[in-house]
């Protein structure tokens, strides 16, 4: 008696819209579309509510810029001081600097703002997120969003394409390959990151600094060659956050430069492998948490 | 009682409970630092063997002191907390394992935290949600007209939220709770630091939403007045277990709900001879002058004002935690416990009123 379900005294709640797709894919996609649809109203929402702060706006995007292009000329001081990185050429390195930072710099962007997740703990602000329709994770993502992180991305973009300019690679149907399996497994497993590093704030709120050495310590080691790490490091690299799969490997294939530790080159196979694994890993810690959430209320 | 049997008679029309809750237990495993690594580990009975039940339709006044466990219940009856134990009900659906589902069902105000987007224009906040829910667009327009004109937020909406007061903001949150629609609206201290004047437009707004739509309202309060006002069932909880369930009328004839007008007379007199209300306690000039609810006050003042000169006057409102005591005291004189700690409220009937 008491198990019956409640009937509704007014109409049921609204159905989505009416599928606009083709049958087969047609629930999936309509579901994918009018996501990705909420995510660009209340990123759009975000980026009106910081355009009233427009000063502390342009100076961080400044900041950002600047703070990019320091990096960057401390590698082009670096490389003119120690001429041989292993066998390595400027123009090699940058490849392989923007290959490592743009799939960073883009997480830092999309999704990143999961980290705030510690200041919706604290404030007890979760809640609210818990008691939508929508992922708890999407719903971060897109209302911390802030357009100014932006500021790093440019400069990353720009390297990449002066790196593949400079390397004189042929862009054809293989090198567009390599490339997209870089950039999309890089950017796989710096979301797995973020989102793993975010996680924690589900059992130790105050934790979040330590998993910056993961994150952005990661992306860090990533901008130079693997070979000039000591072995301890690679093997961090290669398989504890499997990084090394998302720019070295694929930029040895791509330019072709010194291979000193002689990886063989189906490894760039196993980026995509290693980018759906790190996901995977990363959203079931990030279900876990939730289910830890609801136990103890935090 | 399974999940399993509710999905077997999902078409049957016949309507449950809107919310039952069934011995449900809330237990916090809290760690305070002892020296540089200890740590202690104690464990908190938030919530203790709560039961109860509320129909469709039904307006609740969900009634205690701070700490009582109010906000917890309300936590797991929203699906934002799992109970230690019992079993928990909302709508036909087990709210932390249906809990997306149950989000379309339910709107939840908390009375100290916005969900209202605070830099941009009112009406933003609402279309923001209208996508969130994916309400029906037509559906959504009317229903947010409807508010709009009830709540009087036309002029509000183009105003960023960060810019309202207090008063205003209340209005809106009613307003983005109830747009999807929901069958059972929850709200935790809805009225907490309003101004009069807000109070009463909450309290008109929740009536009307109830009695029109039929929403299941379940509020919680420390303010005995928002309850007189709305409902016609009352839960008190203290100190995690539910010590009272029944009608609001039968609580104020067994309990009392009057109020103590507080007079400083001129020069000290004998305790003053009253037709509406009784002196129960003089200190010098100061006389406390006890009067039932019904009664106006403006009478019982101008009964004092007639009998002796007057300096100064103050209206008191009845406290919970004197109401607490006097339901102890009501139940067998038994005492309070003061402990937290748990095992020590194990026994004693006053949890079982549910």
């Amino acid at each position: 008696m008491a198990e019956l379900p409640v009937a509704s005294t007014k109409a049921p709640p609204a159905p989505p819209p009416p599928a606009a797709g083709d049958a087969a894919l047609g629930p999936l996609l309509d579901e994918l579309v009018a996501l990705w649809r909420l995510y660009r109203r209340l990123v759009g929402a975000q980026i009106r509510s910081e355009w009233q702060y427009r000063t502390s706006f342009a100076f961080f995007l400044l900041a950002q810029a600047l703070i990019t292009a320091l990096e960057l000329a401390a590698i082009v001081i670096l490389l003119d001081v120690v001429p041989d990185l292993g066998g390595w050429s400027p123009a090699q390195v940058a490849l392989l600097y923007g290959l490592a930072t743009v799939p960073f710099a883009l997480t830092d962007l999309i999704v990143s703002p999961v980290e705030e997740l510690a200041v919706h703990v604290q404030g007890g602000t979760f809640d609210r997120l818990l008691l939508r329709p929508v992922s708890a994770l999407i719903q971060l993502c897109a209302l911390e969003f802030e357009l100014r992180r932006a500021g790093k991305l440019i400069p990353n973009v720009a390297t990449l394409v002066v790196g593949l300019v400079a390397t004189d690679v042929e862009l054809d149907v293989r090198s567009l390959g390599l490339l997209a399996i870089g950039l999309a497994s890089g950017s796989a497993i710096y979301a797995a990151l973020w989102i793993l590093s975010a996680s924690i704030s589900f059992w130790a709120v105050s934790a979040l600094q330590a998993t910056h050495a993961f994150t952005y310590g990661g992306q860090f080691a990533n901008q130079y060659p693997l070979h000039l790490y000591p072995g301890w490091i690679r093997a961090i690299l290669g398989w504890l956050i499997p990084l090394a799969f998302v720019a070295y490997v694929p930029a040895i294939e791509l330019i072709g430069a010194p291979n000193p530790l002689g990886l063989p080159g189906w490894l760039v196979l196993l980026s995509p492998l290693a980018g759906v694994g790190a996901l995977a890993v990363a959203l079931t810690v990030w279900t876990t948490g939730i289910r830890h959430y609801q136990s103890t209320g935090s | 009682m399974t999940g399993a049997t509710a999905t077997a008679v999902a078409t049957a029309p016949v309507p449950g409970p809107a919310i039952r809750l069934d011995g449900i237990d809330k237990t916090y495993v809290v760690r305070t630092r002892a020296g540089r690594l200890r740590r202690h580990r104690r464990e908190v009975r938030a919530v203790e063997g709560v039961s109860f039940v509320v129909s469709p339709g039904e307006m609740v006044g969900y009634l205690g002191p701070n700490g009582a466990g109010k906000s917890t219940t309300i936590k797991m009856i929203t699906g934002i907390l799992t109970p230690s134990a019992g079993e928990i009900e909302v709508l036909g659906l087990q709210p932390t394992g249906d809990r997306r589902a149950l989000t379309r069902r339910i709107g939840v105000v908390f009375g100290q935290r916005s969900q209202l987007w605070w830099d941009l224009p009112l009406a933003d906040s609402f279309e923001l949600l209208h996508h969130l829910y994916r309400t029906d667009a037509a559906r959504h327009r009317h229903n947010l007209d409807a508010f709009v004109d009830r709540l009087d937020l036309g002029q509000l909406l183009p105003v960023p939220v960060r810019q309202l007061s207090l008063g205003q903001r209340m209005r809106g949150e009613l307003t983005a709770a109830l747009l999807h629609d929901p069958d059972l609206v929850v709200l935790d201290e809805p009225t907490i630091g309003l101004d009069v004047v807000s109070k009463y437009a909450v309290r008109e707004f929740l009536a009307e939403t109830n009695r029109e739509r039929g929403t299941t309202v379940l509020l919680t309060t420390h303010d005995l007045d928002d309850v007189e006002q709305l409902c016609r069932r009352m839960l008190i909880i203290d100190r995690g277990r539910v010590l009272l369930d029944g009608s609001v009328e039968g609580f104020k004839e067994e309990h009392g709900t009057d109020r103590t007008l507080v007079v400083d007379l001129e020069r000290p007199a004998p305790a003053l001879d009253l037709a509406r209300g009784a002196v129960v306690r003089t200190d010098g000039p100061r006389q406390w002058v006890r009067f039932d609810r019904e009664v106006s006050a403006a009478e019982v003042i101008a009964e004092v004002t007639a009998l002796a000169p007057v300096r100064d006057l103050t209206i008191e409102e009845p406290d919970i935690e004197d109401l607490i005591h006097h339901v102890y005291a009501s139940l067998g004189g038994e005492q309070r416990r003061d402990g937290r700690s748990g095992d020590d409220r194990r026994a004693g009937p006053a949890g079982e009123a549910g």
